[in-house]
């Protein structure tokens, strides 16, 4: 080998080249498909049926899409500042992507195991900011302009109140590392969210807002903004948004999960049944199984299929789903590789529930004011989670130090947090400035003041 | 380690060359972005003196919080006006020179020197978790400074807002 390098010396990085082009490779498709879903989640919440025409149900709805988005003009307005404008969605779409290397798929699949795991995809992540600010300045649109400001400043709003959500997780965890926080949810034999659930409700509309989701969308509220950031944008460059939007949904959900839904854990992962004598746990049945009935499911959705060339495609679908479930299946007879390919279907499987949830806000709230946005951050949960945190702390030292059960610590610590959301609650019922005198009421300062 | 001086090079010289760029640069979002890719290339530099966890607050803390303040504010300044300012003064040859004979002295400083310097790489060996290190450190060997400079920064901050509002 040149450069006196030997196969020993590249030998490590392999598997995570490997994985690293796997998951760059799939991203795109799976943020397609979680596009469709979307879709037809929504078309369902309004008693519609969604895409039905590109393939069966609109199975290649999202292949369409990416060729049309591929095809269409890339225009670069007359006045935008070109460098910028070029930059600004590969920044976007490059730091969503790097977070994905500290994210544990599974006890195997991961592409690197950092001491510093969660704070290295926090501060990832909170580099794609950039994508959406200096688009929007460079695209030289006032539109584009308000969107990037106002995305600006919900970001750095609700990173402080996600990252304290995060720190009391971290406490329970005691470490930093993505691996590690599973591994104690493993050892204590609980998932966080039910011992620290304000936190997880904290980092819940934290996230949505940090990913810039309704009904958290100011940044590109199309009935103020047209698309906001994104106005400007078309075709090929458009679609990296759209992908960093998704990568980062992603992001945020595998991050919750690792942290608060046990990562790559089977539910019930301390319950251990056997039935007819086989050899295999119950619940460890459950992926293959999974596999066959949506195997099932569509083939008889297929048989439904008017059009020849639908129930083929949709018979495809059938193979995956069949193949999947046999590869399922295969791995319970093989103790070295189960836990990786059950870890990585257990972790798919929250992401999508949490996504879900993602979905579900969506479509029933409707779109917060600017200033309840603020008002929300600022003065509900970050207080909020000022107080979770503290009482956490004291949970753990009682727990620690004075030998007090976990569960009896954890539930004085939740109702002390709830007692506070309450009157939280009740404080921002309250109007903010009734008490103040009118504006010229006010002494005057003197000469030179800013109002 | 062959690996370990290309990834130095190359972060040295992306901060060096950022730098320079950020300072001539006459569009002040163009030197914002130089800036933050000064801060990234030694965020770079600290992780590999395996210091992962100062990489990872360099890059939350400065690229990720004070630079986003930084750019938001530099969008909402009229722009058209710094552009046709002239950015240098007629004294920059002075400087020129200082900066020679300064880098001259460092140069004379390090050849006399000698062996008071040591070149030697990192060790290769892996350290421990630093987070850990860094808290220890932080909460018990220098708390009371600790506390002194997050009092002084409550302060500040309380400053800002009592300034900046009027109506609280």
């Amino acid at each position: 080998m040149p450069f006196g390098i030997t196969f020993d010396d590249i030998r490590p990085f392999i598997a995570p080249v490997i994985y690293a082009l796997v998951i760059v490779a799939v991203l795109p498709l799976m943020a397609g498909y979680i596009v469709l879903l979307e879709r037809k989640v929504m078309a369902h919440m309004q008693a519609r049926m969604g895409p039905m025409r590109v393939g069966p149900h609109g199975l290649l709805q999202p292949i369409a899409d990416a060729v049309k988005l591929l095809l269409k003009e890339d225009i670069t307005p007359k006045n935008a500042d070109a460098l910028m404008f070029w930059l600004a969605p590969l920044l976007s779409v490059t730091m969503a992507l790097l977070a994905y290397a500290a994210l544990p798929f599974g006890p195997a699949f991961q592409i690197a195991d950092l001491d510093v795991g969660l704070l290295f995809i926090l501060a990832i992540s909170s580099l794609g900011i950039y994508g959406i600010v200096l688009g929007g300045w460079a695209s030289n649109s006032h539109y584009s302009l308000l969107g990037a400001l106002r995305s600006a400043a919900q970001l750095v709003s609700y990173e402080t109140a996600a990252g304290l959500a995060l720190v009391s997780g971290l406490l329970l965890g005691g470490t930093l590392s993505m691996k590690g926080l599973v591994e104690a949810q493993d050892q204590q034999g609980v998932w966080f969210i039910f011992i620290a659930p304000f936190s997880f409700f904290i980092y819940l509309i934290a996230s949505i807002a940090e990913t810039n989701r309704a009904p958290f969308d100011l940044p590109e509220a199309e009935s103020e903004l047209v698309a906001g950031y994104m106005t400007e944008y078309s075709g090929f460059r458009w679609s990296l948004y759209f992908l960093a939007e998704y990568a980062n949904m992603i992001v945020v959900s595998g991050i919750a999960v690792t942290l608060y839904l046990g990562g790559w854990m089977r539910p019930l992962s301390a319950v251990h049944m056997h039935i007819f004598g086989l050899p295999y746990e119950l619940l460890d049945l459950l992926p293959a199984l999974i596999f066959f009935g949506l195997a099932a499911w569509c083939s008889k959705l297929a048989l439904r299929q008017g059009e020849q060339i639908q129930k083929l495609v949709m018979f495809l679908f059938v193979g995956m789903f069949l193949v999947l479930g046999a590869v399922m299946a295969w791995s319970l007879t093989s103790p070295s590789l189960m836990p990786g390919i059950h870890g990585a279907f257990w972790f798919i499987v929250k992401v999508l529930v949490y996504l879900y949830g993602f979905l579900w806000f969506r479509f029933t709230f409707p779109r917060y004011r600017f200033d309840q946005l603020m008002k929300l951050g600022w003065q509900f949960l970050i207080p909020l989670a000022l107080v979770n945190l503290v009482m956490i702390g004291i949970a753990i030292v009682l727990v620690q130090q004075s030998g007090w059960p976990l569960a009896i610590a954890m539930i004085a610590a939740n109702v002390v947090t709830l007692i506070v959301a309450f009157w939280l609650v009740r404080q921002g019922d309250k109007p903010m400035i009734a008490v103040l005198p009118a504006e010229d009421e006010l002494p005057d300062v003197g000469p030179g003041e800013i109002r | 380690m062959m690996l370990d001086s290309i990834l130095f090079y190359f972060f040295a010289v992306l901060a060096v060359g950022s730098a320079i760029l950020m300072v001539t640069r006459r569009n002040a979002v163009h030197s914002a972005v130089f800036l933050i890719s000064t801060l990234l290339a030694t965020a770079g530099i600290f992780l590999q003196l395996q210091a992962e966890f100062l990489f990872v607050v360099q890059i939350i803390l400065y690229v990720g919080g004070i630079m986003v303040l930084f750019v938001f504010v530099i969008m909402l300044v009229n722009l058209d006006v710094a552009v046709r300012q002239m950015k240098f003064n007629r004294q920059s040859w002075v400087a020129g020179l200082l900066a020679l004979v300064l880098g001259g002295l460092a140069i004379v400083v390090f050849r006399s020197g000698g062996g008071a310097f040591n070149l030697m790489a990192s060790p290769v060996t892996t350290m421990p978790p630093n987070a850990e290190q860094v808290g220890t450190v932080l909460f018990q060997k220098y708390f009371l400074p600790f506390e002194i400079a997050s009092i002084l920064l409550l302060v500040a901050m309380i400053g800002a807002v009592v300034m900046a509002k009027r109506k609280i």
